[in-house]
């Protein structure tokens, strides 16, 4: 059954093929950057096997850890990225296709570093205390 | 209890990131079908919105609204969203129960007139109060006493949207809507039997951040309801080429064929079933290779038969006189023998079972 469904296709996914042609072209000319929500578009598993064949797996695979896993893969067409958010039981929550040079999730959040500022001063606090 | 920090300071309490936050707040775009580009909006509309009360009524329901909604992996958005919301009364959830249930009502009322939500699920019998009551106050007097604090209210599922199965012919109780009864009042329509768990979260969402979403002539936000199931449909392109799945699991149901011929409601549909699906994304009726019944849509229930073709005239069966009825009894009793004894044939025999044996 999972057989004959892969080829079942909306023909949704050539079109927004182009329109992460043009965003790459667009990311490359001025730096802009543009995310695509694949949960906004008919897909059928058809359509998710050709973008994954057109789009191929690059040279990064990030697995974060936010109250389930979020996976960060590039494509092997760099500066297109792969982006699927899962609930802590593995369901998907959202899934994207970000065109940028470094997905924002990758990057450390400043009210993160800040906690983490605080918290790195506690434990060498710790630390001296026990000296 | 309501106007307690918001979702921030609840993910900081538990030891949740910002980055985490991020993630929740993408996710939470996604479900609001609201564009990506949106993310950085929603994280500031969370960080500043205070939390507000709810209430929750259920009149002449099933309780499938509330099963959909708390039917979830834990935690996924909607528990997020309900970590968002103080939610002051629900019959089903809270632990009280009698008079001391009542008493949160009242209290959730007092303390925030005016500002509360109300979430009205199932629809209200006009004939007889006595049809349905909590507490001894009948449906229509608790509806009208509670919403007349709120700030607004979101009718969720078909029966408090439309009036639902309780309105379908005979319509025995007069079940009506909510809208048909509370008149000065922004109401958001989620319907649906039941409504998608993550349409209704994201209605909420919606609410707690930017305000009521843009609604739709039947009261329903566009955001969800804005196209129809046939529009977004992955099985659309067959229909436009003319290849039509002839019975259930035949050899083009299975290749994604179009199931029109099997009375499939899709294109005189609204809802969101063919992008946001059900189970956490995993599949909506039609993928299951079931018609769509038409669920978000008024009166469903007595469109004339889940299977048959939209081009096959419903007609107003409804209105048929006694004398008819009694006269094609006998004719009746005769084809549901002859249809009885087609369907075992069949199931000896190992048949397909198409729509037109499901009108048999």
């Amino acid at each position: 059954m999972n057989d004959v469904m892969s080829f079942v296709a909306t023909g949704n996914a050539s079109p927004l093929l182009h329109e992460i042609r043009h965003a790459l072209a667009q990311l490359i000319k001025d730096g802009s950057e543009n995310i695509i929500d694949l949960g906004a578009i008919p897909f059928a598993p058809g359509d998710d096997r050709i973008l994954e064949e057109i789009l191929g797996t690059g040279e990064v695979h990030a697995v974060l850890s936010l109250q389930g896993e979020s996976h960060v893969r590039e494509t092997s067409i760099p500066g297109v990225w792969r982006v699927d958010h899962l609930d802590e039981a593995g369901q998907q929550q959202s899934r994207f296709i970000e065109i940028t040079f470094m997905p924002d999730i990758l990057k450390t959040q400043r009210e993160d570093a800040e906690r983490g500022l605080e918290t790195l001063a506690e434990r060498l606090g710790t630390l001296d205390d026990n000296r | 209890m309501a106007n307690k920090p918001m979702l921030p300071e609840l993910m900081k309490t538990h030891g949740v990131s910002r980055r985490a936050f991020m993630k929740y707040c993408a996710s939470l775009a996604s479900v609001m079908a609201l564009s990506p580009a949106m993310v950085p909006r929603i994280a500031e509309a969370l960080e500043n919105a205070k939390r507000p009360s709810v209430i929750w009524l259920s009149f002449q329901e099933c309780t499938g609204c509330t099963e959909s909604i708390t039917r979830s992996h834990a935690p996924t958005i909607e528990d997020l969203i309900f970590n968002a919301v103080s939610l002051d009364y629900h019959h089903t959830l809270q632990a009280a129960s009698g008079h001391a249930a009542e008493a949160a009502r009242e209290q959730a009322m007092k303390e925030n007139y005016g500002n509360y939500v109300l979430i009205v699920d199932g629809s209200i019998p006009l004939d007889n109060p006595g049809y349905s009551c909590i507490a001894g106050i009948s449906n229509l007097d608790m509806l009208k006493e509670t919403a007349a604090g709120a700030a607004a209210i979101v009718a969720v599922g078909t029966c408090a949207a439309y009036g639902g199965i309780p309105h379908a012919n005979p319509n025995p109780t007069g079940a009506v809507a909510v809208s048909e009864i509370i008149k000065d009042k922004p109401i958001i329509n989620v319907p649906g039997c039941p409504p998608i768990p993550v349409v209704m979260t994201g209605v909420l969402a919606h609410f707690l951040t930017f305000g009521i979403p843009e609604l739709d002539e039947l009261g329903r936000p566009k955001a969800f309801f804005g196209e129809s199931i046939h529009d977004r449909c992955y099985r659309r392109p067959f229909y436009d080429k003319g290849k039509f799945a002839e019975s259930f699991d035949d050899e083009g149901a299975r290749g994604g064929w179009c199931l029109y011929k099997l009375g499939c409601k899709g294109p005189t549909t609204k809802s969101a079933c063919a992008t946001v699906k059900w189970n956490n994304g995993v599949s909506f009726p039609i993928e299951a290779g079931h018609p769509c019944l038409g669920c978000t849509e008024p009166d469903f229930w007595d469109g004339g038969g889940f299977y048959k073709p939209l081009s096959v005239p419903a007609g107003d069966y409804r209105k048929m006189g006694l004398a008819a009825v009694a006269g094609g009894a006998a004719v009746g009793v005769a084809s549901a023998l002859l249809s009885k004894a087609g369907k075992a044939k069949a199931a000896k025999a190992h048949e397909t079972v198409d729509a037109h044996d499901l009108e048999k």
